[in-house]
């Protein structure tokens, strides 16, 4: 039997301090899909995702409970190296962070650190990613300048090409439309499309539109728990639980 | 009419608070102009080839500085190469690796105490630790590491900052790639803070040069001819060779020209080592924009 999820969380608790910014989270994530997490701010979606990479490892007084499961294994064992973990499972910010460095080197940094040298398969290697990040007619012939020149919404593909350059196995997106304008959305939308054939797509939105337009699987997170989880379709047309209606029109947030 | 009596006592307000802040940023470009104008005038007298490349004569009454000049480059030099990595490192320990809690606290106020404890402490905590106990005796590298010691606070203080001042996201987007902690900080956090970092050590050099105190029982020689050949030799510098002629020396109101020429020589050379240290951090910036 295969097993198509990739990711899968067992009772997940997070406490930052003493506070519980999670409750029982248990959730699957599937191969080759876009799983979208909404809810209004402060309700975990963000607080999930980052778990999901061991990002809010950097935060200083932060508990996690529960297991983690990335194709079976538990990412919160204390054998496991969350660097390998982040390079298996990327992510892109909420806003465009590209390093003040060349547009090549913001591709090649994370292959190069990781040990790749040959200076031919680097050059192939930031083509490929810039092409699946549909950057590359536009950035081809300025590779050596600095990616701080781009636009908003070509830095925020800049980033996703930088993280594809790892070839993880997932990505992650916290909200990596929120700080574009509209044009840019639907490129990176678009694009969003495009890379579930090859990667496993997490996204939090707090565009619902965004959500039911690009993800085959939503979750509505309210006040740190997961009050509804099933396929976007379902969520957006017949939800089983009336919070998760109220949300989705508009009735609160 | 009631309106227009108000904006007028508004506009007179605002005029009268401008003139204050303009008067007091006059008051402190004058004090720092007056007092360069009056070691220049009463200083440059004495500057010539010879007084910059010879060594003292007739009991420091004729002659040059030279051995003076090198001896504080080298003690400066000294120092900075001293405190830049200790600090430097210190800091990253301090904002990246450290856990945020009583212990930080406690290093952080002893960082900043020891930004303020008087200059002859520290030589004697020099005299005692370096030259006495180590056994280095006085000398170069008594000085510098004394000199070292006080610059210290001042480095690991900038560095904080610069480091502080990298945005968070630079860091989240490299450990995001997988890469580790270390790297994430020796290829982004470090590069994008060193303009700040050098910022921090030009303030240090200034004070390592011109700090008499912490040199005088660890590094300074009253008189020596001969330039030093280790850094085990005694040496002349040049705020304790201004010290010396105006309190010590046989002929105090004679060499005044001297101890003029001396302090201008002083004044000039921190300010070639402050401009090398910002022409290095302006290009960096350049390079490093975001």
């Amino acid at each position: 039997m295969e097993d198509n999820r990739v990711i899968k969380t067992k009772d997940v608790n997070f406490y930052y301090g003493k506070f519980r910014a999670l409750t029982d989270i248990s959730m699957d994530f599937e191969k080759n899909r876009v799983t979208a997490l909404i809810g209004p701010s402060g309700c975990g979606k963000s607080t999930l995702l980052r778990l999901l990479n061991r990002m809010n490892d950097l935060i200083d007084g932060t508990r996690v409970e529960g297991e983690v499961l990335f194709e079976g294994m538990n990412i919160y064992d204390p054998d496991v190296d969350p660097v390998e973990i982040r390079r298996r499972i990327g992510m892109v910010f909420q806003k465009p962070n590209p390093f003040p460095k060349s547009i090549f080197n913001n591709i090649t940094y994370g292959p190069r650190l990781a040990g790749l040298s040959d200076r031919v398969e680097l050059e192939a290697l930031a083509e490929q990613s810039l092409k699946q990040a549909v950057l590359w007619d536009e950035v081809k012939d300025i590779l050596g300048q600095s990616a701080m020149m781009l636009s908003g919404g070509q830095q925020q593909r800049l980033c996703i090409a930088r993280a594809l350059a790892m070839k993880p196995d997932v990505l992650l997106m916290d909200e990596p439309t929120s700080a574009l304008d509209p044009i840019s959305t639907a490129k990176i939308e678009e694009l969003i499309q495009d890379l579930k054939r090859q990667y496993t797509i997490i996204i939090v939105t707090h565009n619902m539109q965004q959500a039911a337009r690009i993800s085959d699987r939503t979750g509505f997170f309210y006040i740190g728990k997961l009050i509804e989880y099933s396929a976007t379709e379902k969520i957006f047309t017949r939800p089983d639980i009336k919070q998760t209606e109220d949300y989705i029109t508009g009735r609160f947030g | 009419m009631a309106l227009q009596s108000s904006m007028r006592w508004r506009y007179l307000k605002e005029g009268l608070f401008f003139g204050l802040v303009r008067l007091s940023a006059f008051v402190i470009t004058a004090a720092l102009g007056g007092l360069l104008f009056y070691i220049i005038f009463n200083g440059l007298g004495a500057i010539s080839w010879d007084f910059l490349t010879l060594a003292p004569t007739d009991s420091m009454t004729k002659g040059g500085i030279m051995p003076a000049i090198l001896g504080t480059v080298y003690l400066t030099l000294g120092a900075i190469a001293i405190a830049l990595p200790l600090g430097i490192v210190s800091a990253i320990y301090l904002t990246e690796y450290a856990r945020q809690g009583p212990l930080v606290r406690v290093i952080r106020i002893g960082v900043n105490c020891l930004a303020g404890v008087p200059s002859i402490v520290f030589g004697l905590f020099g005299l005692g630790l370096f030259v006495v106990f180590l056994q280095f005796g006085s000398c170069i590298l008594s000085g510098a590491l004394t000199l070292g010691i006080l610059i210290l606070p001042t480095i690991i203080g900038a560095s904080e900052e610069a480091l502080k001042g990298v945005p968070q996201t630079f860091r989240e987007a490299s450990l995001a790639l997988g890469v580790s902690k270390w790297q994430t900080i020796y290829r982004i956090v470090l590069p994008s803070a060193l303009p700040g970092i050098l910022t921090g050590s030009i303030l240090g050099i200034g004070r390592a040069a011109g700090e008499t105190a912490p040199i005088m029982f660890t590094a300074a020689a009253f008189f020596t001819a001969k330039l030093p050949s280790s850094i085990f030799d005694e040496v002349m510098a040049l705020p304790f060779h201004v010290y010396v002629l105006a309190t010590a020396g046989t002929h105090i109101e004679a060499t005044r020209p001297i101890q003029f020429g001396t302090v201008l020589v002083l004044v000039g050379l921190v300010l070639v080592v402050d401009l090398i240290a910002i022409i290095i951090r302006s290009t960096i910036r350049k390079r490093k924009r975001w």
